[in-house]
């Protein structure tokens, strides 16, 4: 296009043939991109992995066990369960919406379970399908009254959130506790089972391998098609680093325990999430939505369906988040997904990175979300501090990541980024 | 009711829209009143009128986000309902609306693609990509990158990718809310060209334009509300500028004929005797 500029050695790539782009290819590039964007607003990851830095250090000075295997081997355990729970509420916040009965949902479904397996003798698995279906059915009916009467959705999951609760105690009755056996597949999943550490392994070569391949694919696909593409000098790096992280943290809690599977299972569906969000068809509607309704609707998006969606499989995961609680602790009571457990999956969400503005937010914040709130939780059990004491630090970290949220949203407005 | 007796359906049988007696109110505030419209296929008809005289809202009644309060709409002579943007969509009617429907945190290629995705199970991003290049240079735009967010862009650029939207469906009508008003001027040009090419190429073009040059530039047909009533329908080939500005106002005696007269402008102040519709 613009041959003013003599010396061009070979063609730009379609989408850098603008005079006006500043290069921004190569690790140099990338970082300078990276600088850019984090001056304007779109801090991403940096906030989160920051503040849980400085909560690890501080934690390891108060008690040296704090990062030992053992203990990291359990924070990943009790990580899981509500970290499943946080990831639903990324969705339903993605939509600038919110869901305060997950608390409830998951407790109802621990009854659920602990019912039809220990009194009516289910096998587990139809016990598993029945509580999950539940969820979803609940999540369909709040989807429901959403969309016909308008009822903003914060009242209505309240309704839920106190509505649940009954139905969580009726379905318990008068004895308000029951204990699943020890024998059950799922306390054995939630407790005992851990992937061998070769498997593990083979886990993150596997991880690392999928990262290099996915995008050296994207590039290579991305190169036929004359756009610029990643070059493999900063391709490799990445995966290295993810190579050498994930081998590390594999190794360091292959130390004692390793890495549970409910652990395993919960990355898993972190991934899933990640993939649905980012690279289907669906996951651009949510964000659409979450960003501009009125124009997702007038682009042919079906937003009902999109509310609908969402709050399905929030509550879905808030169920399956339930039973795995309700496997771990070996019992289903009163007590059952109450609690904190409804704030601190919500906390975990926005602490993560997800905007309760709607539109922004990723997957992966549920993941990071819920290791900050957890460290904070097991750091002071460790400590002998009780709950009082976790509510209020917990309750500020929250109070940080919120005013973050806001204030770095102001900032991307003055900078041209939604 | 259109005062100018000529054959809209240029000689080519029923119209591809063909709207008849629609109204619409806003609580006590009646938007539209009694509006008949036609346009065929390779026609560029534009809709003319002051400020809040219900174009926009005529718009959004053919596109699906207003539903009509009484009055039938005809496409292709059958009659049907357009209750949401998508009923509007597959008809075939795309629509670039006056407020820009984008979405402020996806990208541009996002955007573009928004709600017809190429392969909604896996997205081809770089399919997607080229072909939002490619659309976007058809129309001269002057974005440095597609990677970006819409909320980066100037309001033309967010303009040209509305615009751009609209096309990749390729649907046989395309309604255009002012959309010059906040180009420049090669983009307007481009706009304007992209018009006839749309006329050419046998699709039904409805333009909502303030601009009178624009619309005698590139318009078959020129349809006034005032309002929100028709006020009058006129082949743009035998029909002056100042006839149009008198029925947009409702008189031969205003202000804009007032204010050329006063400034003694060549060929402003002869009151034309016909087209005062009601
Ligand atoms: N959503 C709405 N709710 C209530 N009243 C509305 C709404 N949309 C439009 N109106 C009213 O309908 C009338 C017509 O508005 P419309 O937007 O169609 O005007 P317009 O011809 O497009 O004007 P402009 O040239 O300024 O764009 C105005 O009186 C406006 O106040
Ligand atoms: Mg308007």
């Amino acid at each position: 296009m613009n041959s003013k500029t003599a010396p061009t050695p070979q063609i730009r790539p379609l989408d850098l043939q603008d005079e006006r782009l500043q290069d921004r290819t190569g690790l140099k590039g990338q970082l300078k991109a990276f600088v850019d964007r984090t001056r304007s607003g779109d801090l991403g990851v940096l906030p989160v992995v920051a503040g849980l830095v400085v909560i690890w250090a501080v934690l390891q000075t108060l008690n040296p066990i704090f990062l030992s295997s053992a203990n990291l081997v359990n924070l990943a355990m009790e990580s899981s369960a509500v970290g499943i729970i946080a990831l639903g509420i990324v969705g339903v916040l993605l939509v600038a919406q919110i869901d305060l009965s997950v608390g409830s949902v998951s407790g109802l479904s621990a009854a659920v379970v602990a019912v039809t397996v220990v009194n009516l003798g289910w096998p587990v698995w139809l016990a598993v399908l029945a509580t999950v279906a539940l969820g979803a059915a609940i999540g369909w009916v709040y989807g429901q009254i959403f969309n016909r009467f308008g009822v903003p959705s914060f009242v209505i999951t309240l309704a839920g959130l106190l509505g649940f609760l009954g139905l969580q105690l009726y379905v318990l009755g008068a004895k308000g506790s029951i204990n699943l056996p020890f024998d059950s597949a799922l306390v054995y999943f939630a407790q005992l089972a851990f992937v061998p550490p070769w498997l593990s392994y083979v886990l993150v070569v596997g991880a690392a391998g999928g990262l290099f391949a996915t995008d050296y694919l994207h590039a290579r696909a991305r190169r036929t098609a004359g756009l610029s593409s990643m070059p493999l000098q900063s391709m490799i790096p990445r995966s290295a680093l993810l190579l050498l992280v994930l081998g590390f943290v594999v190794w360091y809690l292959n130390q004692t325990r390793g890495v549970g599977w409910m652990f395993v299972f919960f990355i898993a569906l972190i991934l899933a999430m990640n993939y649905l969000l980012k690279r289907t068809k669906w996951g651009r509607s949510v964000y659409a939505v979450g960003g501009n309704a009125e124009a997702a609707r007038r682009a042919g998006i079906n937003v009902k369906a999109v509310y609908t969606s969402v709050l399905v499989t929030c509550s879905t995961l808030a169920a399956v988040g339930g039973l795995l609680a309700a496997a771990r602790l070996a019992a289903a009571n009163q007590g059952s997904g109450g609690g904190d457990v409804n704030l601190n999956a919500i906390a975990a969400a926005v602490i993560g990175g997800t905007s309760l503005f709607g539109g922004r937010g990723s997957a992966f914040s549920a993941l990071l979300g819920i290791v900050v709130i957890q460290s904070i939780s097991s750091g002071l059990t460790l400590l002998n501090l009780d709950s009082s004491f976790r509510f209020m630090v917990t309750g500020v970290v929250l109070l940080l990541a919120v005013m973050l949220d806001s204030v770095s949203r102001r900032s991307r407005t003055s900078h041209g980024r939604a | 009711m259109s005062s100018t007796p000529n054959s809209p359906g240029d000689g080519n049988g029923t119209p591809l829209l063909a709207l008849r007696g629609i109204n619409k109110s806003f609580g006590a505030v009646a938007a539209l009143m009694d509006i008949d419209l036609e346009v065929s296929a390779g026609e560029v008809v534009a809709i003319v009128g002051d400020n809040g005289a219900g174009k926009s809202t005529l718009v959004k009644v053919l596109s699906g986000v207003h539903a009509p309060d009484s009055g039938t709409i005809a496409f292709e002579g059958s009659d049907v309902t357009i209750p949401t943007p998508m009923a509007a969509l597959h008809l075939g009617i795309a629509t670039v609306f006056q407020d820009l429907a984008l979405c402020d945190n996806l990208t541009v290629v996002d955007n573009l693609f928004l709600g017809r995705e190429i392969s909604p199970l896996r997205l081809n991003e770089v399919e997607m990509e080229t072909r939002s290049w490619e659309l976007l240079k058809q129309l001269s735009a002057k974005i440095p990158s597609l990677r970006t967010q819409v909320a980066s862009l100037s309001g033309g650029q967010r303009q040209t990718v509305a615009i751009a939207r609209s096309l990749l469906g390729d649907p046989k009508i395309v309604i255009l809310d002012e959309p010059t008003a906040a180009l420049g001027v090669a983009q307007t040009a481009e706009v304007l060209n992209l018009v006839e090419r749309l006329r050419e190429r046998g699709h039904g073009v409805i333009m909502i334009s303030h601009n009178m040059a624009d619309v005698k530039a590139v318009a078959d047909r020129v349809a006034v509300l005032r309002l929100g009533r028709n006020n009058g329908v006129f082949n743009v080939s035998d029909v002056s500028a100042e006839d149009v500005i008198a029925a947009i106002t409702g008189a031969t005696d205003n202000v804009v004929s007032r204010r050329s007269a006063a400034r003694g402008a060549p060929g402003a102040s002869t009151p034309s005797e016909e087209n005062q519709a009601q």
